[in-house]
């Protein structure tokens, strides 16, 4: 059984994003994600300033099987990305949700966070996948 | 219906992720495909290769029959026991499927084949045999356990009987030996030492338990390949298939030339190929950046697009990208070229493979 904490809003293709008090929101790939994924070896992240739209491919996350694009699951401009996936891809597989972080998005409308699901919905999710 | 092996259940209970390879429900990993891939590099771990397929072919003209059929040569098989790397042609050059010949005794070989291939490979062998009165049978009653890393020989030597052993232990690298109705031999898909057993598919959960009891960790299809990349075997599908020939796949040294009076399959096409030269080749590249290499990337000669990745991966031994390419033959090993990733140029560096042998990195 995967994890999903409960402060967290998803995408349905298994990215969490959550809003911080600064009002940008941090962006990873939940546990699921990262379990199906299997170990994780190489993470490109966008560039800084890019402005992308929900739903847009700006990232890609490479297991030893197979290479998988990440989605911005709201729009706005990259303000950050995480500088230790470089050299340590693999804190995505053992801390997803804490060091594996992705990217962070400065929004440009903070109400698309309401179209995401909430933790409940997104477990219901993954286990209708499992 | 997807196929099953006789370790089926085992796998299961060992925690792997199945996926569908050739149509048989194959474990891929068990947790972590990197960690069974350094199990193997540095101690020992054991693969279901159960849907790969034995066939033996047996009669007197078992020999002649082998000689036309397959691009390296059995007559080199001068004990018993001993094993062969071959290419199975058609008449154009193109590879049908590579194999490995074992000769169990005079009249009596084993062939072991490709799983996506079986049934294609019978077929084709069965065409062949009536003209030498041979037989040929397909062994799906055997399973087939392949137990590779440097502690690997020790711990299956333990689990056999001492009467066996003693048979077993002087194997030599290419060498095999039947011991009552199992056959084990010293060969595998690692660069790694080890055995391949293939034994009564009745038998091999037994095994199984006892090697896993002795320390064997169970290896997935993913480890396999990332191993095998490394070891830099080729991958049939992959690296080759009926489109082109060994000499363009880095197999030259396993078409056997010699005699030249030995007509097989394929001689005609591949000497006239030889007298030409060769367009394409298959090489080893070592990525210069961070990324995966991913078969069919492009890859670029003096900036221009000229062959393709036809496998690549992360290697976990080298902690790089790798992969094997097939470039126009002017490409020469230490040369610079790029490969083109999701749109971006990257350098990667031309190599010989292997990249890593016996745990070793040689690139």
């Amino acid at each position: 059984m995967s994890n999903a904490p409960e402060d967290l809003k998803y995408n349905k293709s298994h990215e969490w994003a959550r809003l911080e008090d600064d009002g940008t929101v941090t962006v990873g790939i939940t546990d699921y994600a990262q379990a199906a994924l299997g170990d994780l070896v190489f993470v490109e992240t966008p560039e800084i300033g890019r402005v992308v739209s929900a739903g847009e491919a700006c990232a890609v996350v490479e297991s030893v099987k197979a290479a998988s694009d990440i989605y911005a699951p709201i729009g706005g401009e990259i303000v950050d990305t995480n500088p230790d996936l470089g050299n340590s891809p693999e804190i995505v597989n053992t801390d997803p949700y804490g060091a594996g972080w992705i990217m962070k998005i400065r929004p440009s409308n903070p109400a698309e966070l309401d179209q995401l699901l909430d933790a409940d919905s997104y477990v219901e999710l993954t286990s209708e996948q499992d | 219906m997807q196929k099953r092996t006789p370790l089926y259940q085992q796998h299961l209970q060992a925690g792997a992720k199945l996926v569908d390879f050739a149509g048989w429900d194959m474990p891929v990993h068990y947790g972590s495909q990197i960690d069974e891939h350094h199990h193997v590099r540095r101690d020992a771990g054991m693969f279901d290769v159960s849907h790969m397929l034995v066939v033996d072919v047996v009669g007197p003209r078992a020999t002649d029959y082998l000689r036309f059929l397959l691009a390296n040569d059995v007559a080199r098989l001068k004990e018993y026991g001993k094993a062969l790397y071959s290419c199975l042609l058609n008449e154009r050059g193109g590879v049908i499927d590579d194999l490995i010949a074992y000769r169990l005794a005079d009249v009596r070989y084993r062939l072991v084949v490709n799983a996506g291939t079986a049934d294609k490979d019978v077929a084709w062998f069965n065409r062949q045999a009536d003209a030498f009165g041979v037989s040929v049978s397909p062994r799906r009653d055997l399973a087939i356990l392949a137990v590779q890393g440097p502690e690997a020989r020790l711990k299956v030597l333990t689990q056999l009987r001492t009467a066996d052993q003693s048979q077993v232990e002087v194997l030599l690298p290419f060498e095999g030996a039947e011991v009552g109705d199992w056959f084990v031999s010293r060969t595998g898909y690692t660069g790694e030492d080890g055995f391949e057993i293939m034994l009564p598919a009745t038998e091999i959960a037994g095994l199984w338990q006892r090697l896993l009891d002795g320390g064997v960790a169970p290896a997935g299809l993913g480890a396999r390949d990332t191993l095998r990349l490394e070891a830099g075997l080729n991958l049939y599908g992959q690296d080759m298939d009926e489109t082109v020939s060994p000499l363009e796949s880095n197999l030259g040294w396993t078409v056997a030339w010699a005699p030249e009076q030995r007509e097989f399959i394929g001689r005609r096409a591949l000497e006239v190929e030889r007298e030409r030269g060769i367009e394409r080749k298959l090489v080893g590249l070592v990525l210069e950046a961070k990324g995966v290499l991913r078969a069919h990337q492009p890859v670029l000669v003096d900036g221009r697009p000229a062959g393709e990745l036809t496998s690549g991966t992360f290697s976990p031994t080298l902690n790089a990208a790798i992969g094997l390419a097939r470039v126009p033959a002017s490409v020469a090993v230490g040369e610079r070229v790029e490969v083109e990733i999701r749109g971006k140029r990257f350098p990667a560096r031309v190599v010989k493979p292997p990249f890593v042998r016996n745990g070793k990195a040689l690139v």
